[in-house]
């Protein structure tokens, strides 16, 4: 065997310091959850045509309020962006304040898309209704409510930078917590392309 | 419940949850409970009398040691498969009886639950735990690493687990389980054709373990990436770690779908989706593509980390090494991508026509080759080997012959046109009892004789050992073979009762076939019972078998922090190096040692877990927000916990190596 002659096994002059898994391992859950998005969207691929006699894209969507809404997410990631780059000189206030102003547009798109739900609730659009809003309420709520789970996540890591500091623990949550939003958002341009602008051409 | 069930009543402090779902008039259940009840009696009270409940807590529910968590995995796996073979028991003898117009002692609705209890219980609460606690125990030591990546997380994983497999066993003594098949089709499985709670139950059952999983799999893909001892590259680690590595990067594509596809099901049931219901444009047929996307991978979830485990006993035990390493490594890898282009073939009938069922077919017997190459590597390797038949290789051999059978009628059934005519027979049932028991469990008795003196540092009987091998070895031909008879026969699978008295015969060896297993499983059991007591004649240094890969390099059982001193390696079989080397671990000038530190919060939080599940089942809505929000609020107050970890100190670890290391 040729790798015999190579082989060796010996103690390590110093103590081995691995580099933090955390970076790699949220990657890895964040393909876990992107296949989760794909199954729902391909669940709307399938049953998008399912209408069951009710209302289809072209009654529901208003092209200007997406739009809007689309802003705000894609607003959301620069500042979030700009929040990092402030974290990354040291400047504690300046990614506090970043954050807080991503945090908002954050906010506002959830509110924008349960006002959209309430609506479409409101005038018989519900899941209920036929297959194509199931999946339609199904894959737009998931992402809503990653966005959500992201807003709690900010709102917590704003208090542990403001008790701790931009120390090596909160540097690396905030480097994922800026990897997930920035995912989010991905995953946004996807529903946005696929779930409205191409249902309304 | 003999076929009715209550009505259907709410209130809102107990949800739909009445009385009449106590099955108190079911004289098995009530049986089953009164077993149940004393015995945990018997076990709280020896536990309270020998003052056990603080070392439990404090050694193994908090315990974030990937060892003592493996352990805990393999004791949930055993324990569930008491369960899981009492149902399959139960259906044999039901199965013997109900010919020619007798309706035998099962009526269909307790039946019905029995077979989907059956099959859910030994894929997601035994095969699994036993597979991810195997790779939990072993695979961080064999890449010479202390922990896993996320040892909390590895923590919470488990208690997800168990709560899950709680929530099953809950079910069998308030309310129902499913009547529905283990993958749960709809529109069967929707509103309209299952009402109660039993369908619910198994949602929430499988969607609070899948989180379990899915983390685990994360947790454990980050470890192999990261945590290996520095210098030993990924064409260097042991097979078992391949093989590790591969399942969980399946585990990590795969459950995700799974996960979608019951939350979809469950939006049908709870809220009046339309997903897969026969009306307002949704399509049942989605479910069955979308769980089978799960659901082939999952199968070699369970099948590949067993060839690991067979590939280190057949090299330790043939004293060679693994032959054909990188055909080893690529072959699994091939497994791995096919394993996503073979779903269609559970449900050729679909009717998606020839082309497609031909790709199909085709993927699937494709799937035959790698796994081909596998069995050669194994016979290889033992060829001019000096093998020896301890019990792992028994388990091993046992394992080449009845795996090929199994495999072969596996490729059978890859023709679409033999699958339009077995399609739900028994003969399907044979094949994949004939890979899985033949594989995987077979696999996880061989992992247990092999690793047992590794983890609690004396050797189990061998006598018991090769007893339980033959029952099972034996009693698995004869409990299989008639059913593939059968199925060729036409018989389908999950029948209460049938007409042709002709097939009697078949069925009534096939029950014997089952209690020869039932011998098998209380030789293993015995087995357990003979080591533990005989421990002191039977203790064992670090390397008992004269193995090859690093986790013999440790002591038996191994410190906390598995190895003294960090390694720097080179080449494969780690261990064996070692051994040619004379290396000897120094004995002096130890540094204190970096650990995680233990937290009850992944066993809290898996205990609300369990009750948001409970709460969701019974309609008990105030419980289920109050136990979700109580999960949301634990989860973050953890996030404000910095102080995760702790040095053990020099003289402790010079104390502890002062029992003696392996080498």
């Amino acid at each position: 065997m040729s790798h015999s002659q190579t082989a060796s096994v010996r103690v390590a002059e110093h103590e081995v310091h691995h580099a933090s898994p955390t970076p790699i391992g949220f990657w890895i859950y964040l393909m876990s959850d992107c296949i989760i998005f794909g199954a729902l969207f391909a669940t709307y691929a399938v049953l998008g045509g399912g209408f069951a006699g009710g209302p289809g894209p072209k009654d529901l969507f208003e092209p200007g309020f997406v739009a809007i809404e689309t802003a705000l997410l894609l607003f959301s990631s620069i500042t979030f962006g700009l929040a990092m780059l402030q974290a990354g000189k040291g400047k504690r206030d300046g990614t506090m304040m970043w954050l807080m102003v991503t945090g908002l547009l954050g906010a506002g798109f959830i509110a924008m898309e349960l006002y959209e739900f309430r609506h479409l609730i409101h005038i018989g659009a519900g899941p209920d209704r036929s297959a194509f809003l199931s999946s339609f309420f199904a894959l737009v709520g998931t992402h809503g409510l990653h966005v959500t789970g992201g807003l709690i996540w900010l709102v917590t890591l704003l208090t542990q930078i403001k008790a701790h500091g931009l120390t090596t623990a909160n540097m690396r949550r905030l480097g994922t917590l800026s990897v997930f939003w920035h995912f989010l958002d991905l995953i946004w341009i996807g529903v946005f392309s696929f779930v409205y602008l191409v249902r309304l051409i | 419940m003999a076929n009715a069930q209550p009505a259907e009543t709410f209130s809102p402090i107990f949800g739909r949850l009445t009385f009449e779902w106590i099955p108190v008039h079911e004289p098995i259940l009530v049986a089953t409970f009164a077993g149940v009840a004393l015995g945990g009696l018997a076990v709280l009270a020896l536990m309270t009398y020998f003052k056990l409940w603080g070392p439990l807590w404090r050694d193994w529910v908090v315990s974030v040691d990937h060892k003592k968590i493996g352990i805990m995995y393999m004791v949930l796996g055993f324990v569930m498969m008491i369960r899981g073979f009492a149902d399959a028991l139960m259906m044999r003898a039901q199965q013997a009886m109900a010919a020619g117009g007798s309706e035998g002692w099962l009526p269909p609705h307790h039946y019905d639950q029995v077979f989907t209890a059956h099959g859910v219980i030994m894929i997601f609460f035994v095969a699994m735990p036993f597979v991810t606690g195997i790779m939990n125990y072993v695979m961080p030591m064999q890449i010479g690493a202390r922990d896993v990546a996320f040892p909390f997380l590895n923590n919470f994983s488990f208690w997800m687990t168990v709560s899950g497999a709680l929530l099953v066993n809950i079910s069998l003594f308030i309310g129902e389980f499913a009547r529905v098949g283990w993958l749960a089709f709809p529109p069967l499985s929707g509103s309209s054709y299952s009402t109660g709670p039993g369908m619910d139950y198994y949602l929430w059952a499988l969607q609070i373990a899948g989180v379990g999983t899915t983390l685990s799999g994360i947790n454990l893909i980050a470890t192999v990436l990261k945590m290996r001892a520095p210098g030993m590259k990924l064409m260097d680690m042991p097979i078992f770690t391949w093989t590790a590595l591969i399942t969980n990067v399946l585990i990590v594509a795969a459950f995700p779908v799974l996960t979608a596809t019951l939350a979809l099901l469950t939006l049908d049931r709870y809220a009046d989706f339309h997903f897969f219901t026969n009306d307002f444009g949704g399509n049942a047929m989605m479910y069955i593509n979308l769980i089978w996307i799960w659901g082939h991978p999952e199968v070699y979830i369970l099948i590949i980390p067993c060839f690991g485990v067979f590939s280190e006993i057949v090299s330790t035990f043939s004293r060679k090494p693994i032959f054909g390493y990188k055909t080893m490594v690529w072959a699994t890898a091939c497994i791995m991508v096919l394993s996503f282009v073979v779903w269609l073939h559970h449900f050729f009938t679909m009717g998606s026509g020839a082309n497609v069922n031909t790709f199909f077919g085709i993927t699937t017997m494709i799937i035959a080759v790698p796994t081909g190459v596998k069995i050669f590597n194994w016979l290889f390797t033992m060829y001019k080997g000096s093998v020896r038949l301890e019990v792992p290789m028994l388990w091993t051999i046992g394992f080449l012959v009845t795996f090929t059978i199994g495999g072969m009628t596996g490729v059978l059934l890859a023709v679409p046109p033999v699958d339009f005519q077995l399609h739900n027979t028994l003969f399907l049932i044979a094949h994949f009892h004939n890979v899985i028991i033949g594989g995987v469990v077979f696999a996880v008795y061989a992992a247990v004789s092999y690793w047992w003196p590794k983890a609690f540092g004396f050797q189990m009987s061998d006598k018991w050992g090769k007893r339980s091998f033959w029952f099972w070895f034996i009693g698995f031909y004869v409990a299989f073979m008639p059913l593939y008879a059968l199925g060729l026969m036409g018989v389908t699978r999950r029948m209460n009762s049938y007409v042709d008295a002709g097939w009697q015969p078949y069925f009534i060896v096939a029950a014997i076939g089952a209690v020869l297993i039932l011998m098998g499983i209380l030789c293993t059991f015995m087995n357990f019972y003979v080591s533990i007591r005989d421990r002191k004649q039977n203790r064992v240094g670090g390397d008992p078998w004269d193995a090859r890969t690093l986790e013999w390099a440790t002591q038996s059982p191994p410190a906390a922090y598995n190895f003294p001193f960090d390694l720097e390696v080179k080449g494969r079989e780690a261990f064996w190096t070692m051994k040619q080397q004379g290396f000897k671990w120094p004995t002096e000038n130890y540094k204190p040692i970096h650990m995680p530190k233990g937290t009850a919060t992944g066993v809290v939080l898996s205990a609300i877990a369990m009750i948001f599940g409970f709460a969701m089942v019974w309609y008990i809505w105030w419980l289920a927000i109050l136990s979700f929000a109580a999960m949301v609020g634990i989860g973050i107050a953890h996030t404000f916990n910095y102080k995760r970890d702790y040095y053990i100190p020099v003289d402790e670890v010079a104390a502890t190596e002062a029992k003696g290391a392996a080498v």
